[in-house]
């Protein structure tokens, strides 16, 4: 059932709100990445709040006129409104007030949506209101979606990818060095502005799905964890849509087989787990790796001071250095050096003599770069280079082995 | 008689606006109540090199910054060739103090140096080949082409900086602003920017920058300008680096130094 689900085979309708879905979690993994990199990840929060007084007051003011009051378009309108609303404030309070952004994230944000929860109350004791289905605003809900209303999220969801393709230049120039993007003729107000009301435009079509106050995961958890899976900007951006759309997409999947499941915790459990299994296991930055890597760093560190120490005649006193040594069949367990070991002493001694005099040559800037302590300057220099160095220490060519 | 000299004032006023590649007139800028910068006028020589020189919180970064239109000023105009600086930004460069950027942005060196061409490509134009050969040359300038797909935060400051320049380079501007661009950095990355800094100037480019090392000014540069919230004098160096300025632009404090060359350098 659930297969059928993430294939698309669970009819027409399932099938539309799965695709909108996928498309909405491209897009605010996208999106957000560009707020992960400005640094304002917690605006989004306040944007997404900041829509329940709107939501509220636009089914007020439907039903008033006489119309349905679960008219999504109406909806989501109004929330937009009242989310421009309190990224203004936000704004406004941080470049006005001596408030500092985070604090001014946190009035903005309470107070909206305190004053949501009030207008809702109000709406659930309304005489006409026709009002089952707001509260899967604050949660997300999938549960008797139109075929209009996913169209209008998928057709969102496209727009806003457009949108962040068009101005990907400026914003992320803002975004690394804001001094010389304004120097560059890049207006940072407007740039913000353009950023800040794609976040407003991915949370507003995604308030049916995941819902305002989960919203913020969809636009924070892909970035996150697509950082540790590269280290060009460009590449996190894209990972960060793949990693967001298949969480939606996993979501609204399952959501289609367990109505009554919110899809919003779906969603955002499953980016979680994403963003897990990369921050454990991504071959760039996870953990898992740089875990190994320095463990591997360090063993190579003792064994090449256990052999500089040997190579010196001096006694070695660190026992791990001494179990390395043993293990690798380079000394004895009372720190003598076994043959083999004698042989590995004297070259990396003429390494470390080579690297000395390479990294006191600006001429080898590059090759000195790379010098960590273990690699071999074999691995970095030509031939050339260092018979050229050998010449200069003055040392025998070859060490006899 | 009066009318005359007048006019004369007015027509060598314009003279010097149209010669100069980065004019400023009457510029404040404050933070809150305190000025910053207060009315300073500046006349930048072409093709020349000019260090901007004072005391900590004179207003140094601030005056290049509000020129640029990074910082909002109270009053005051600038001019590049005698038009307004806002309509000429693609002719100037320029390099921030590195203590702005986010270090750990996940960008190469090569991203960076592309950032310079921001300008020529725009919003959608495709970076081409001969886009990236350029950015090349320009880190080969800095002696950083070695470097060019390592993310910026494994850098060296001195290497970082470098990277900042070419990126400026990248621009191939007339006017190089820079903001204290030996903060911090080696001996060797020193020279290495000096060098390409005089090579800017050899080529017909304007140079200014931000500087505090005063016992370098007579080394590397032509022009001082002597800055301290109100401008204590411009100028040649020789005529203008004087005790007498220096006094006057850090409150006397550094003639000391100024008399043994040998405890400024150590």
């Amino acid at each position: 059932m659930f297969l059928e689900a993430l294939f698309f085979q669970l009819g027409y309708n399932a099938t539309l709100v799965t695709f909108g879905a996928t498309l909405l979690g491209i897009a605010a993994g996208v999106t957000g990445s560009f707020l992960f990199f400005r640094k304002r990840a917690l605006v989004s929060d306040a944007i997404s709040h900041a829509t329940l007084p709107g939501v509220a007051l636009a089914f007020i003011v439907m039903v008033a006129f006489g119309f349905d009051g679960r008219n999504l378009p109406g909806l989501l309108i109004g929330s937009a409104i009242s989310a421009a609303l309190g990224l203004f404030a936000v704004q406004w309070l941080t470049s006005r007030t001596r408030l500092t952004e985070d604090a001014a994230i946190g009035a903005v944000l309470s107070v909206f949506f305190g004053f949501g929860i009030v207008l809702l109350t109000v709406v659930q004791t309304m005489s006409s209101g026709r009002q089952a289905g707001l509260e899967g605003f604050l949660l997300g809900s999938t549960a008797g979606m139109l075929y209009a209303d996913a169209i209008l999220i998928a057709g969102g969801g496209a727009l806003a990818l457009i949108l962040v393709g068009v101005f990907r230049r400026p914003m992320m120039m803002a975004s690394f060095d804001p001094e010389f993007a304004r120097a560059s003729g890049i207006n940072l107000d407007r740039t913000d502005l353009i950023m800040m009301s794609l976040v407003m435009g991915v949370t507003v079509i995604g308030l049916k799905i995941v819902g305002l106050i989960l919203i913020v995961a969809l636009l924070i958890i892909p970035p996150v964890a697509a950082r540790f899976w590269s280290d060009r900007a460009d590449r996190v951006v894209l990972i960060a849509g793949a990693l967001g759309g298949l969480s939606a997409w996993i979501g609204a999947s399952a959501s289609a087989v367990a109505p009554n499941l919110p899809t919003g915790p779906i969603i955002v459990l499953t980016a979680f787990g994403i963003f897990t299994a990369s921050m454990l296991f991504a071959p760039a930055r996870g953990l898992l790796i740089s875990a190994i890597n320095h463990r591997t760093f360090q063993r190579g560190v003792h064994i090449r001071q256990g052999l500089v120490s040997l190579a010196q005649g001096q006694p070695i006193y660190e026992p791990m250095t001494i179990r390395l040594l043993r293990a690798e069949g380079l000394a004895r367990a009372d720190g003598v050096p076994t043959p083999d070991g004698v042989a590995r002493a004297s070259r990396v001694l003429r390494d470390e003599k080579r690297w000395e005099t390479a990294r006191a040559d600006p001429a080898l800037e590059m090759a000195a770069a790379r010098y960590d302590g273990l690699t071999q300057i074999e691995d970095v220099l030509t031939k050339d280079q260092i018979d050229e160095l050998d010449a200069r220490i003055g040392g025998p060519r070859e060490v006899t082995q | 008689m009066l009318q005359i000299a007048n006019e004369d004032i007015v027509r060598a006023e314009a003279q010097n606006l149209r010669e100069s590649p980065f004019a400023i007139r009457g510029l404040t800028v404050s933070y809150d109540q305190k000025p910053a910068v207060f009315s300073v006028d500046v006349t930048i020589e072409p093709g020349k090199m000019t260090a901007i020189v004072g005391p900590n919180g004179a207003g140094k970064s601030t005056l290049l910054k509000s020129a640029l239109g990074i910082i909002k000023p109270l009053s005051g105009q600038v001019t590049l060739y005698g038009r307004p600086v806002a309509d000429e930004m693609d002719r100037i460069a320029y390099v921030p103090q590195r203590a702005s950027v986010d270090w750990d942005f996940p960008v190469r060196v090569i991203d960076v140096v592309l950032m310079g061409l921001f300008r020529k490509t725009g919003l959608l134009g495709r970076l081409t080949g001969a886009d990236r050969k350029h950015a090349m040359s320009c880190l080969e300038r800095v002696g950083m082409t070695d470097f060019a797909s390592r993310q910026i935060g494994q850098l060296s400051g001195g290497q970082q900086q470098r990277v900042f320049l070419a990126r400026a380079l990248a621009q191939n501007a007339d006017l190089y602003l820079l903001d204290e661009p030996f903060a911090g950095v080696d001996a060797a990355t020193e020279k290495a920017i000096i060098g390409v800094l005089k090579s800017l100037r050899s080529e017909g480019r304007t140079v200014v920058a931000v500087h505090h090392d005063l016992s370098t000014v007579p080394d590397y540069f032509d022009n001082v300008l002597l800055l301290n919230v109100r401008k204590i004098a411009e100028g040649p160096v020789a005529t203008t680096f004087t005790d007498e300025n220096l006094g006057a632009a850090y409150g006397g404090r550094l003639t000391m130094a100024r008399i043994d060359p040998a405890a400024v350098a150590g």
